[in-house]
């Protein structure tokens, strides 16, 4: 760095360019008590997971402010399209903390993106929440820095904990009602299926399934043609998924390719009903995991919103919908309990949540857990459950004591034994 | 068994990649356009056909139908709103018309991109199955569609290739590419043959961009890489070459292909571009051309 000496005159006017500057940089924004509680939303808005974090936050404010509001404060929505851009999205991070002034932000379900904000967030001191992003790493993070990352939580099920949920359903649905043995997992090459793929690969042997291969495929990927062909050559029972940013293509085409073994697993664009249209109907017979199904009402909030979200928006809220709405307002009682919006006040707040919401009871691991505000994962608090896609329909099928359905499958699958 | 899995894949997605060429070769060849929105006509077509299927539950065909006319639609807006302005201003001169043709289609291109995105959203979309089932040809499971999509590819380049070659019009088109100034002096209005040809290659692409939504689904984010790919055929082939693209679709589908089935999905494209850069280097008329 090298250090310039000013002349004298213009040492002075400088010196009073900065003076004249300095209140304005340094002075904190100071809320009027009418003045609105701003959430900023940053998410993709083209895709259809992304479409559904800003439409479901919104209906959760207005929710929110019909019923008079925070404290008497209003809670606004402000948005931002990321384009699945990290870097737009640290755009918009930074215009939401120093422009717009929000309070909180609800950000992305894509891990990449989630990562990239998770330093912002500490530097600007912002507290954020992603409704749909998984991997582990947002909270490891947090667990190693606590100090300076302590902003960021994770409203979502980490990555670990959805691989384990599926082994736990595959366990009863899969090993004992359709005696499977083996299995090919297939996930995207993506960040949050490094811990995903990982725990795959330790909990599917536990539950007695063999994995016969381990592919992960390129997200660019169109033509899924060699990869089943490879899978069917390997005479798996079950195709283990971990898809999200491809979802489409690769069951339109293990349909129209009548790819005899069924596909169990994380698949994140099936868990909204246009995903019905967008294949054509081939998704019939998916079974995905999630943590909220239009079916079943794991919380007494669960239906009233899924038809509110339908009325308002005419399609299913996909499951970033159900994370994002009850965010602010587990956000808006965090800001309530405090009786502020300071971040740090905020954030100690919100560590305490216990906000019983749309997919059950949200509470945040501590700085002992490896997974630091991180969701809590269990049946008290928040499980999962596996949807098969029936007739068109979103059926629960497992766990059995709420399910709605018997699994089935298209006729051109073929289970073990037959 | 895998052979003849990779022959029968490689052959589908090679007449495909065929038909999608042919039109960007043509009206390079006609009119000395590189349209850089091809990609995003061909999404047009496939998206379009998709949304009148599943909105007014036409049926696949109807549905088809109206995607390929959307195709010829935006065919003729390139034409008339981006390409016909920039050629005929004469505030733009003459040496740099090429180039602005090319950012204005890259553009375009774009913009139709991002309506696609904001209309539909950027998932993929199917186009409903004209023929849904499948076969077993020789023991290889065979979606029906996927014969469908080598057939009706073949079909049309047939036509294509009665057209330019049997009819009067045709010959028009083959003057036209061969030397515009002569025909210009033989009374042919040559704004009248480019019309012709881009509502032709708004055909071409469209039916390509139907039966690509069908057999492998297609969305606005592929524009990019289909526009890429209709370029590498025809600069492989040698520009403004039918032949030489229908030659470069198969070496581009057949490499894909075997790439896909015997290294790795995930690098599919890559030794197409190796060797995109080795004809560049030792052949850049490429294999057809005519320079």
């Amino acid at each position: 760095m090298s250090i310039v000496p000013i002349p004298g005159k213009q040492a002075g006017l400088l010196a009073l360019a900065v003076a004249a500057a300095v209140p304005f940089a340094t002075l904190p924004h100071t809320a009027h008590a009418a003045d609105p509680i701003k959430i900023g939303v940053i998410a993709e808005v083209s895709s259809i997971s992304g479409a559904a974090i800003p439409q479901a936050a919104k209906l959760a404010a207005d929710e929110i402010n019909a019923a008079g509001g925070v404290n008497g404060r209003k809670i606004e929505i402000v948005e931002y399209d990321d384009h699945n851009s990290a870097a737009d999205a640290v755009r918009a991070f930074q215009r939401a903390a120093s422009q717009d002034h929000v309070s909180a932000v609800i950000a992305s379900y894509v891990s990449e993106v989630v990562l990239a904000l998770e330093p912002w967030s500490g530097r600007l001191k912002l507290p954020m929440i992603t409704p749909g992003a998984a991997s582990d790493v947002i909270s490891h993070r947090v667990h190693d820095d606590y100090d300076h990352l302590k902003y960021t939580f994770h409203g979502y099920l980490a990555s670990t904990f959805l691989a384990d949920s599926v082994c736990d359903g595959l366990k009863d649905i899969g090993v004992k009602d359709l005696h499977m043995k083996s299995a090919v997992v297939m996930s995207e090459d993506a960040a949050w299926t490094l811990p995903l793929d990982t725990e795959y690969l330790k909990c599917l042997p536990k539950i007695g399934i063999k994995v016969l291969d381990h592919i992960r495929l390129s997200p660019d990927t169109t033509d899924f043609t060699p990869i089943f062909n490879k899978i069917e050559g390997e005479k798996p029972d079950v195709i283990v998924t971990g898809i999200s940013h491809v979802g489409v293509q690769p069951t339109v085409q293990w349909h129209d390719q009548q790819v005899p073994i069924p596909m169990i697993g994380i698949s994140s664009q099936a868990t909204t009903s246009t995903f019905y249209k967008d294949t054509n109907g081939a998704t019939e017979g998916v079974i995905y995991q999630t943590v909220s199904a239009p079916d079943v009402a794991v919380t007494p909030k669960m239906i009233p919103f899924t038809d509110a979200f339908v009325k308002k928006y005419g399609v299913t809220p996909a499951y970033c919908g159900y994370t994002a709405y009850d965010e602010v307002y587990f956000i808006a009682d965090a800001i309530k309990r405090a009786n502020s919006t300071d971040a740090d006040k905020l954030v100690a707040s919100l560590e305490k949540t216990s906000w019983l919401g749309t997919i059950g009871k949200y509470e945040f691991y501590g700085r002992d857990s490896e997974f630091t505000h991180a969701m809590k994962v269990s049946p008290e608090f928040v499980s999962g459950l596996l949807v098969q896609w029936q007739n068109g329909k979103q059926v629960t099928v497992w766990p059995t004591s709420i399910a709605n359905g018997k699994i089935k499958f298209p006729a051109f699958i073929k289970l073990p034994g037959t | 068994m895998q052979i003849l899995q990779i022959l029968i894949d490689g052959f589908a997605i090679s007449s495909l990649y065929g038909l999608g060429a042919i039109g960007f070769t043509l009206i390079f060849g006609v009119s000395g356009v590189l349209n850089l929105s091809h990609g995003a006509i061909m999404v047009t077509a496939a998206v379009i056909a998709w949304a009148v299927a599943d909105s007014f539950h036409t049926g696949p065909y109807l549905g088809a139908l109206i995607g390929v006319a959307a195709a010829v639609a935006t065919a003729f807006a390139t034409y008339l709103l981006v390409v016909r302005p920039i050629q005929t201003s004469p505030r733009i001169p003459r040496e740099e018309k090429e180039i602005f043709v090319l950012t204005g289609t890259l553009l375009w291109g774009i913009m139709l991109q991002e309506a696609i995105a904001y209309l539909f959203t950027s998932n993929p979309k199917t186009v409903l199955p004209l023929i849904p089932g499948v076969i077993q040809i020789l023991g290889v499971r065979t979606p029906l569609q996927e014969v469908l999509t080598a057939v009706l590819s073949w079909a049309v380049i047939g036509l294509l290739w009665v057209l330019v070659n049997r009819t009067r019009r045709g010959k028009v088109l083959l003057a036209a590419s061969i030397n515009p100034r002569g025909l210009t002096l033989l009374g042919f209005e040559l704004s009248e043959i480019y019309l012709f040809v881009w509502g032709l290659y708004g055909l071409l692409a469209g039916i390509a961009g139907v039966l690509l939504g069908a057999f492998l689904g297609v969305s606005s984010d592929n524009v990019g890489t289909l526009t890429a790919s209709a370029f590498s055929i025809v600069v492989l082939g040698g520009l403004g070459s039918v032949s030489g693209s229908l030659i470069g679709a198969y070496v581009v589908g057949y490499l894909e292909t075997v790439t896909a089935y015997v290294v790795s999905p995930s690098i599919r494209t890559i030794p197409v571009l190796l060797l995109l850069v080795l004809v560049v280097y030792l052949r850049p008329q490429g294999l057809l051309g005519r320079r």
